[in-house]
């Protein structure tokens, strides 16, 4: 991927900066041996800062092409965050619940897709069937896991989510089993392949694939705005959000709300276990995957849709290209922790999220 | 408790002044321009209209606001910019307008709670429990012990307080504070919400209190007529701006007073 | 009627102060200490110490570490496997360079490096509370568990990535290292626990227990008794993360012999939480019945069904044992909230008045 992977800095010529590292290299007094390996020192810290604050700069002016190539696949990564992320906001705006659940909800639902599949079900009649079984498992949750929990601390809502999740995974395992498989993207009319074009003297490569969930994620969040803003059951769940109790006390059914914003929480799984089971594979390594959306929901907010998407974009993009540029330097798979550290810096500025509203405490 | 600390203050003088204290938020302004003082051994309280800034006014006293003008002399001294924890060190102690008990603990270790600036036995002693720890355990046990006895609660004190009745809830809280041996002593609304024997019971205790120990008390309060009998002085906010000042006799005669509690004929 | 204080009267607050004023209880820690050190050591094979004993009292003991955080100061923390880790390579590179130092002084001082570390993460809980802390510390977790894989200084280098626990002797003793007899390890690993059960006790009683909990239930009002919020919430994290830390050396050197750093991934982290949620928050009992049902029972499933002559398939045990697991935290969190620790002080309460109902 990389133009020029084995030039380390200095082959970077038509850089205007002087390089002082390069002059610290000249060893000045030649009997001074003490001298020589304090400029030794000084070079090689020189170097590590050029290292950090320019050489990355330097790659991507050199070549602009990997810059849009990395920055496109960081959007793509970030709309799928964003997805995983708006998925826990939906259930934690409604119920106050931090579902933990949502990543296996993901994998569980492509699961069944495919594994409904595979047992001989045409694609779109198993999708259907998947829609099915995942209203199905919103009505279970709120049946036998909300309703007996109503008014417990967060913390243990929290837990029985965290519950929820083995579950899913011990029955996705037990009735699909555990080997990874196959997103049946042909059989769902999903665009395969790429398209390449020419830009700032390179190429660059967009799949077909993550084109479609861009688009498909921004009709969903479309969606899903216009029933929040614009729907009466939109505002019964903000008012839920908003109060549990006062919802009650005008008439708003809690059961009903809980159910409606699973389901939907259910149907964004759906669509995210989708996209993403394309791009990769359907296993249930991706619940370590759907972790990354916490930092996501950090950075928009617990309660933001708007931020869901916006933190999700800024975390993919910022991973990717800090594992791109950076990485090397660390010796690369800086990505597993890289938008949490992101994260934490913005909460010690921002502790309540991009489009949170200033915290204030009334005592 | 407190008859054996050397007063600072004596009786009398003014133990807590504050100048020209203004706080917004925002663009809101809670308080403008607030000045008053509280002498040393009285019972001042704190009157108004919901939304008046009573309950702002403690905070800027006890340092959970910070105001953006004006400034405050607490025993003769300009207090900076400061810390709820330093204030609490400085003598100030403060009950909550909806009860802030630690809800988990009994009601004997939320008032231990309430020792622990008192309390200072190193880490090492604390992880052996024995030797200073354990001692200092016993005797700051004694004190509290004092405290339930004068607030007659000696029957729940091994009760997790979340599981006591709101008056109940109140007084241990009110004891919480005394635990601290405070200069001074910040009631926001101590008997809301109780029965007329529960409030009778409070006035008795915030009158001993100040009998007894000699603890100054600011105090916010609803009930106009147990603020006219308990308190020395009176001061009067309306929308963030003092509009009187004075003994409970003068108050109730002032019209702007009646004015804003009954509104006025435009 | 078994559990009655009546008649035990207390003639000094240092009585009524004691962590157990109850003469019930004491005689009951008794039965269970002599349970521990004479009964199971005589009668135990060395499967039940080496597969059942010696983790349960290991995972108990990181459960107490991260209920002193969670339970007790109310800082949710997904980072235990990271501090455990901490402790456990602390342990490796403390007795690489000083081999002849006793292990057992360096799995304690390994606690230390995992506390230092605790505190650094520990830096956010000023600003951040609540889930948002937990995401904080799932950076700690991320990133530690990166460079368990990416430096290779803490693994000697090794070529396999993992840690190899070298042999290392108490007089003469073998009690790390291939050598070991699980009956050693288990004395070892029991008195390191109950020692640091009794000094976990000792604070949670005392001013520094209550300062924590003062801060879980209401920090406004912690503050405004004069409790220091952020030394009260590090030091929270030091003395947690210390407790991890030497449960990861514990566990590593004298119950896998070894370890990768998959060990010490995320999953661990859950794993413990579950033990202190199930157990019961702010107890640290709970944190020992947490841990027995949350390690337990999945060696009970696995081994209880071939004894009744069902033979099951072990990839199916896998699943099914995901699927029982997440049932029972379910149906423990519907039936008490308060965990097990709950449950407990309800039947004492029974005990109490038995034969009547209250």
């Amino acid at each position: 991927m990389r133009s020029n992977p084995g030039e380390g800095p200095f082959e970077v010529a038509p850089h205007p900066n002087p390089l002082p590292s390069k002059r610290a290299f000249t060893p000045v007094f030649d009997g001074l041996c003490g001298e020589r390996e304090r400029t030794a020192r000084g070079a090689a810290l020189m170097d590590l800062l050029y290292k950090i604050f320019l050489d990355p700069f330097v790659q991507m002016g050199a070549a602009p092409d990997l810059l849009v190539q990395t920055l496109w696949e960081g959007l793509v990564a970030g709309v799928l965050y964003s997805l995983i992320a708006l998925g826990y906001v939906l259930i934690f705006k409604a119920s106050g619940v931090f579902n933990f659940a949502q990543g296996i909800m993901v994998v569980f639902s492509a699961l069944t897709l495919v594994g409904l599949y595979q047992l001989g079900v045409p694609a779109f009649l198993a999708l259907a069937l998947t829609i099915g079984v995942m209203f199905v498992l919103a009505f279970g949750i709120e049946r036998l896991i909300l309703r007996p929990l109503v008014n417990q601390p967060d913390i243990i809502l929290f837990m029985a989510t965290f519950g929820l999740t083995y579950l899913l995974i011990g029955f996705g395992e037990l009735v699909f089993g555990g080997e990874p498989k196959v997103m049946i993207t042909e059989a769902l009319y999903l665009p395969k392949g790429a398209i390449e074009f020419k830009i700032l003297g390179g190429f660059v490569q967009l799949q077909k694939i993550d084109i479609a969930a861009a688009i498909i994620a921004s009709i969903m969040v479309a969606g899903l705005a216009v029933f929040f803003q614009k729907t009466r059951i939109g505002r019964a769940l903000r008012a839920v959000a908003d109060s549990h109790k006062a919802a009650l006390s005008v008439g708003i059914s809690l059961e009903y709300i809980w159910v409606v914003v699973w389901f939907t929480s259910g149907i964004v799984a759906l669509a995210t276990g989708i996209m993403w089971g394309a791009k990769s594979q359907v296993d249930f390594a991706l619940e370590i995957i759907a972790l990354k959306a916490l930092p996501v929901l950090i950075l928009g907010g617990f309660t933001s849709i708007p931020g869901a998407i916006v933190g999700g974009v800024i975390i993919g993009v910022g991973e990717k290209i800090g594992e791109f540029y950076w990485g090397p330097l660390l010796g690369s798979g800086i990505e597993s922790w890289l938008a949490y550290v992101i994260a934490l810096i913005f909460l010690l500025f921002r502790p309540q999220g991009l489009f949170g509203e200033r915290i204030i405490e009334r005592i | 408790m407190n008859a054996h600390n050397p007063a600072i203050v004596a009786k009398g003088d003014t133990l807590l002044s504050i100048e020209n204290v203004s706080l917004a938020f925002g663009g809101v302004k809670a308080l403008s321009d607030i000045s008053f003082d509280i002498r040393k051994g009285e019972i001042r309280a704190i009157i108004g209209p919901n939304g008046a800034g009573k309950t702002s006014m403690l905070n800027v006293i006890n340092g959970f606001y910070h105001p953006q003008q004006g400034r405050i002399l607490f025993q003769g001294r300009t207090r900076a910019k400061m810390r709820p924890h330093e204030a609490a060190a400085g003598g100030i102690a403060r009950t909550f307008q909806n009860v802030a008990l630690f809800r988990g603990m009994s009601a004997l270790d939320n008032i231990m709670a309430g020792r622990t600036l008192a309390m200072h036995s190193n880490f090492f002693w604390q992880l052996l429990r024995y030797g200073p720890a354990m001692q200092e355990e016993v005797v700051h046990r004694r004190r509290v012990e004092e405290i339930i006895d004068f607030l007659e609660i000696a029957a729940i004190r091994k009760t997790p307080v979340g599981r006591l009745p709101y008056g109940l809830q109140k007084r241990v809280e009110l004891g919480r504070a005394l635990a601290m041996e405070p200069q001074l002593l910040l009631l926001d609304e101590p008997m809301a919400g109780m029965n007329l024997e529960e409030k009778e019971d409070m006035s008795r205790f915030i009158i001993d209190v100040n009998h007894q120990f000699g603890t100054t008390i600011a105090l916010i309060e609803h009930d106009m007529g147990v603020v006219m009998d308990l308190s020395d002085r009176v001061v009067v906010l309306d929308y963030g701006r003092k509009i009187a000042d004075g003994t409970p006799t003068e108050i109730m005669a002032n019209q702007k007073v009646i004015d804003a509690y009954l509104g006025v004929a435009h | 009627m078994f559990y009655r204080e009546a008649g035990q009267f207390k003639t000094s607050y240092a009585a009524d102060q004691a962590v157990f004023p109850l003469l019930q209880d004491r005689i009951g820690i008794g039965v269970i200490l002599a349970v521990a050190f004479v009964l199971i050591p005589l009668t135990g094979n060395s499967f039940v110490l080496q597969a059942m004993m010696i983790p349960f009292l290991i995972f108990s003991l990181a459960s107490i570490g991260l209920n002193i955080l969670t339970g007790y100061t109310g800082l949710i923390s997904l980072g235990t496997g990271a501090f455990m880790g901490v402790g456990a390579y602390a342990c490796y590179k403390l007795t690489t360079y000083f081999p002849n130092v006793n292990i057992i002084v360096w799995v304690i001082c390994s606690g230390f490096a995992s506390a230092a570390v605790g505190v650094l993460f520990g830096l956010p809980s000023l600003r951040i509370k609540g889930f948002y802390l937990a995401v904080a510390t799932l950076a700690a977790q991320f990133f530690l568990s990166w460079c368990f894989i990416r430096v290779p200084w803490l693994y000697n280098n090794n070529s396999s990535g993992a840690i190899e626990v070298p042999l290392r002797t108490f007089f003469g003793i073998p009690i790390t290292g291939p050598n070991a007899t699980p009956m050693t390890r288990y004395f070892v690993v029991l008195s390191i626990v109950v020692a640091m059960t009794w000094l976990a006790s000792n604070l949670v009683h005392g001013r520094i227990g209550r300062m924590w909990m003062a801060v879980r239930d209401m920090d406004i009002a912690a503050e405004l008794i004069g409790i220091r919020l952020l030394p009260t919430k590090l030091f929270a994290f030091a003395v947690s993360s210390f407790y991890c830390g030497v449960s990861g050396a514990l566990l590593v050197f004298l119950w896998y012999g070894g370890a990768e750093p998959a060990v010490f991934d995320v999953n661990q982290s859950f794993f413990i939480l579950f033990m202190v949620i199930i157990g019961g928050l702010g107890s640290l009992l709970g944190s020992f019945f947490g841990a027995a049902l949350i390690f337990l029972l999945p060696i009970v499933l696995r081994f209880l069904p071939p004894k009744l002559g069902f033979q099951i398939h072990s990839a199916m045990i896998d699943h099914v044992q995901f699927l029982v697991v997440g049932t029972l935290i379910i149906v423990f969190l519907i039936l008490e909230p308060a965990g097990l620790a709950r449950l407990w002080s309800i039947a004492k309460q029974k005990l109490r008045v038995w034969p009547f109902p209250y």
